[in-house]
């Protein structure tokens, strides 16, 4: 019933002996080495830029951007971490600082400061024991998926994301977001409950029912 | 351990990872047992992490890892070879100067290309018949509207306008490049250079 964090190490190519000989390699010139390197984390620097930026051509400028800056400061790499976590760190960074100048010129609503300490009610508790096989097969089905996640406050988003898409471990997560352990818990709590209040009544109780994210409707 | 509904809420994220101790992990199987409440909210929450899970939810643009590609070597330095690599490329400088010197082949000594664009034209097909002004940059298909020197047309096939270093035509020829789309900054800075700088 547990998912343990052994299953999240999936996506690490060949293991770290691997790479940190690839790294060394192309710290001493060879560069095309890079390619290979990145392969198994392209998704995932783009997903971490998606999650904070919200807009795919943004997000793929910043994934690009993060992915040179990875190069250009790879000797500053130091094994300390996985290869993987500095990487998606330099992304979250890098779309962080976009995310700052964009709202410079547009102002978010105040939804993400609010504090995450408290108790969260669920709403609803519409049965939600089957997901059909084939639910995600539905382009609609994806589509309010990924409504009601784009309807989470950012720090959710953020959290959810690395941790519940990306398949990071609470602790990578942590790191690459430069947040405590406790708080990626309180947060990935907030964002899974909120996202079951928003997905039950439509996908449990009535699935024949076209699901509705009205705009300002949120249930909580 | 007796736990209530209260508490089940706020640790079941943590049980559905676990990362909860064993008394506590006894006392919420309990509870589920005797709780349909709940146990609802721990089904809706274990679907909500299975769904978002799944591959198919973290689509990448199409496209996106070539595009990637592109970026990169853009950006890296030109490789430091070591001494194996500088006597291939002595070797291949000392070619490219015989072939000159021996053919003569056009008034143009420069070895590389006249322009950035020159690279992001590998759609158009090699043996399209194209024209470009000698002394240019760019290569246009007959008849574009921006073509500024008429009178110093030559006419070509692409494959043989990009070995020589010319771009292709940001107007003429944009079916051929849209593909090769490269988003955000590259596009518009090339763009620009072409604008600047037409010919």
């Amino acid at each position: 019933m547990g998912m343990p964090e052994t299953t999240l190490s999936l996506e690490e190519p060949g293991g770290t002996v691997n790479e940190e000989s690839l790294i060394r390699r192309i710290r001493e010139g060879e560069h095309e080495l890079f390619y290979e390197l990145i392969r198994p984390y392209e998704r995932r620097v783009y997903a971490a830029a998606l999650a904070i930026l919200r807009n795919e051509a943004d997000a793929e400028d910043a994934a690009q951007e993060a992915m040179l800056k990875a190069f250009k400061h790879i000797r500053q790499f130091r094994f300390e971490s996985r290869f993987s976590t500095w990487l998606i760190q330099i992304a979250v960074n890098e779309a962080r600082m976009r995310r700052r100048k964009q709202q410079a010129v547009v102002m978010e609503p105040m939804v993400d400061q609010r504090d995450e300490e408290g108790q969260y009610t669920p709403r609803d508790f519409a049965d939600w024991r089957e997901i059909p096989s084939e639910a995600l097969e539905r382009a609609e089905v994806r589509q309010n998926l990924a409504k009601a996640l784009n309807s989470l406050g950012q720090k959710y988003r953020e959290v959810f994301i690395l941790r519940d898409m990306q398949q990071l471990s609470i602790e990578d997560t942590a790191k690459a977001l430069g947040i405590s352990v406790p708080s990626v818990k309180t947060r990935l709590l907030r964002a899974r409950l909120m996202l079951r209040d928003l997905l039950a009544p439509g996908l449990g109780g009535s699935w024949s029912k076209a699901l509705s994210f009205a705009k300002g409707n949120k249930p909580w | 351990m007796v736990v209530q509904c209260a508490d089940v809420w706020r640790e079941v994220s943590n049980f559905l990872d676990g990362e909860v101790d064993p008394g506590m992990r006894t006392a919420m199987e309990e509870h589920f047992r005797g709780c349909r409440q709940c146990t609802t909210v721990l089904d809706g929450t274990r679907n909500v992490i299975q769904l978002y899970g799944d591959e198919r939810m973290l689509e990448v643009p199409l496209g996106y890892s070539q595009r990637l590609h592109r970026r990169l070597e853009a950006g890296m330095p030109r490789r430091r070879g070591n001494a194996f690599g500088w006597m291939i490329a002595f070797g291949f400088a000392t070619l490219m100067l015989l072939s000159f010197e021996v053919g003569n082949v056009t008034g143009w000594g420069r070895s590389d290309l006249r322009s950035d664009m020159a690279r992001s034209g590998i759609h158009i097909p090699a043996d399209l018949s194209v024209v470009a002004v000698s002394d240019g940059k760019v290569f246009h298909l007959p008849g574009c509207k921006f073509i500024h020197d008429k009178d110093k047309l030559q006419t070509m096939t692409a494959g043989q306008a990009l070995q020589q270093g010319y771009a292709p035509c940001v107007r003429c020829l944009k079916k051929y490049l849209s593909e090769g789309k490269i988003p955000g900054q590259n596009v518009t800075q090339s763009a620009r250079l072409e604008q600047e700088d037409p010919e």
